[in-house]
């Protein structure tokens, strides 16, 4: 973030990676990384914040071997980015907007390894790019959580500023629960940060174990207090790490090593221009001109370069007058690995699959015909409003064609024929 | 303003600092003489003053995105008072696993 030394440090040796300035040598002094600065921008508008036109770094004060310079450079006052939101569905299937207090930049910290009495400190992380983002205490049940999280990570691999890689360490999740009984709006005077647990199953184990933990505390009449918890897998029990007695004592102070920054209207424009489209816009567009479901939309938005050979396969189709519906089936039901196939190849496929199917819609108006007299009953169910009986009337004429017909066809064409009844 | 003991023992433990209880004393004393010091500054009138956090008056002063080499290892931890496997070692942080 403030110096030169390259970010890839994963699974190199040990401070191979470091430079005065990383490693807090006396004289040393930080200097901006502008793409980490407009990757934070970048973050932001993803996540709807405004950008600010002035932002300074701080300086965060504690005394901790992961960290040499005695402070980590972060930002407090003067954040990058402030007030934005991002919409994630619950338990119940509803949509709720988180409100994102902040996503500001920093610089990362050293890596510790516990051994015996003793604590080894590889500085190969201390001073790569972190950015920070905060959420208000919006959210309400773990599955909301897990949502927010891999939306996240979508939007970070969609913009190209991470790998977003958890078991890498690349993102970090920090969860800080409370309880409250039911009806009570003010927020719980305490809280508990689950920290240093990297994979969102673990995470999800925890958030609902402490859940859980306190309810049953405060129901015995225990008072729960400020405290920093870890996540123990063999027990599948949330630990005590830390008591914050001194809760928070940054003494944060603007950063006298490093001028503002000012972000004009312009770079913000710019900057905005050239974001990908981004997975909540991908669906939108998915499903005006594809007309697909939601639920395919979101197999086929999980990755831009899958929802990018989707759209590569819907054009080489559209010469070959295939439905960009039946493209997104195949994809999605076949499973295919888009690192092995062309998207070329899927239309062949497609075809392929095609051949000897009757598409002719007059043959196929005759069938349809025969299906409905043959099953008035069913017919009749339709029409009283019992949608699945088209299902019905659909397999009897695949039945009667022994499959090669046109389900999309058959299907429309029944309709027709049903409505005009 | 004056300094108490307790605000000392306050900021020793943030700074990891062991002071022995005459050093807390000596310290209140020195600290707070250096915070009445300072405070003459509080005798200046700077309302409608923004406060400068940095003297040179620039902004927006970055650097591009590139990387430069890094120091060998053996640099690195050439001042350590103890390395092992290529690491730092200090005395162990409280982290129960
Ligand atoms: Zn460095």
């Amino acid at each position: 973030m403030f110096c030169s030394c390259s970010a890839d440090y994963f699974g190199k040796e040990p401070n191979t990676h470091t430079c005065p300035v990383c490693l807090a040598l006396p004289g040393a002094l930080p200097y901006i990384n502008e793409e980490a600065i407009n990757d934070c921008i970048k973050i932001g508008l993803a996540l709807n914040c405004t950008v600010a036109d002035k932002s300074l770094f701080e300086r965060k004060n504690y005394f901790y071997p992961d960290l040499p310079k005695g402070y980590q450079i972060s930002q407090y006052r003067w954040p990058l980015t402030v007030n934005g939101w991002i919409e994630v569905v619950g338990q119940d299937g509803k949509t709720k907007k988180i409100r994102i207090n902040r996503a500001h930049q920093e610089e990362d910290t050293g890596k510790l390894t516990h051994k015996d009495s003793n604590t080894l400190i590889d500085f190969n992380r201390s001073g790569v790019p972190l950015v920070e983002i905060v959420t208000e205490p919006d959210f309400s049940d773990t599955t909301q959580i897990v949502d927010y999280a891999k939306k996240l990570q979508q939007i970070f691999r969609y913009l190209e500023v991470s790998n977003a890689d958890m078991e890498r360490g690349d993102m970090r999740l920090e969860a800080n629960i409370s309880v409250r009984p039911v009806g009570q709006t003010t927020l719980p005077n305490y809280r508990v940060e689950l920290k240093n647990i990297n994979s969102f199953r673990f995470m999800m184990a925890a958030v609902e174990y402490e859940i859980k933990r306190q309810i049953a505390a405060l129901e015995k009449g225990e008072r729960l207090q400020q405290e920093t918890r870890g996540w123990n897998e063999d027990k599948k029990e949330t630990f005590l790490q830390r008591v914050k007695e001194e809760a928070n004592d940054y003494r944060y102070f603007p950063e006298p090593d490093l001028p503002k920054l000012k972000i004009s209207e312009n770079q913000i424009n710019q900057i905005k221009s050239e974001l990908p489209e981004l997975p909540v816009q991908k669906s939108v567009r998915f499903q005006k001109e594809f007309g697909l479901r939601l639920d395919q939309i979101l197999v086929l938005i999980e990755s831009s370069e899958l929802s990018e050979f989707y759209e590569r396969a819907v054009e080489v189709g559209r010469s070959h007058h295939i439905d960009p519906k039946i493209i997104a089936n195949f994809i999605i039901n076949r499973k295919i690995n888009i690192e092995e196939t062309a998207p070329t190849e899927i239309i062949e496929q497609i075809l392929e699959s095609k051949a000897g199917i009757v598409e002719d819609p007059g043959q196929i108006e005759g069938l349809a015909a025969e299906v409905i007299s043959e099953n008035p009953q069913i017919a009749a169910d339709f029409k009283k409003g019992k949608e699945t009986a088209l299902q019905a009337l659909i397999g009897a004429g695949m039945k009667k064609r022994k499959g090669k017909v046109s389900v999309e066809i058959l299907k429309s064409t029944l309709e027709n024929l049903l409505q005009k009844e | 303003m004056s300094l108490t003991k307790d605000q000392v023992k306050h900021v020793a433990k943030l700074a990891n600092l062991p002071l022995t209880s005459e050093e807390e004393e000596k310290y209140a004393e020195q600290l707070s003489k250096i915070l009445e010091y300072v405070e003459q500054l509080n005798s200046v009138d700077t309302k409608d003053i923004e406060p400068t956090f940095n003297v040179s008056g620039q902004e927006n002063v970055m650097r591009k995105d590139e990387t430069e080499a890094s120091l060998s290892q053996e640099e690195v931890l050439s001042n350590a008072s103890k390395a092992e496997n290529g690491m730092f070692v200090t005395k162990g942080v409280f982290e129960p696993e």
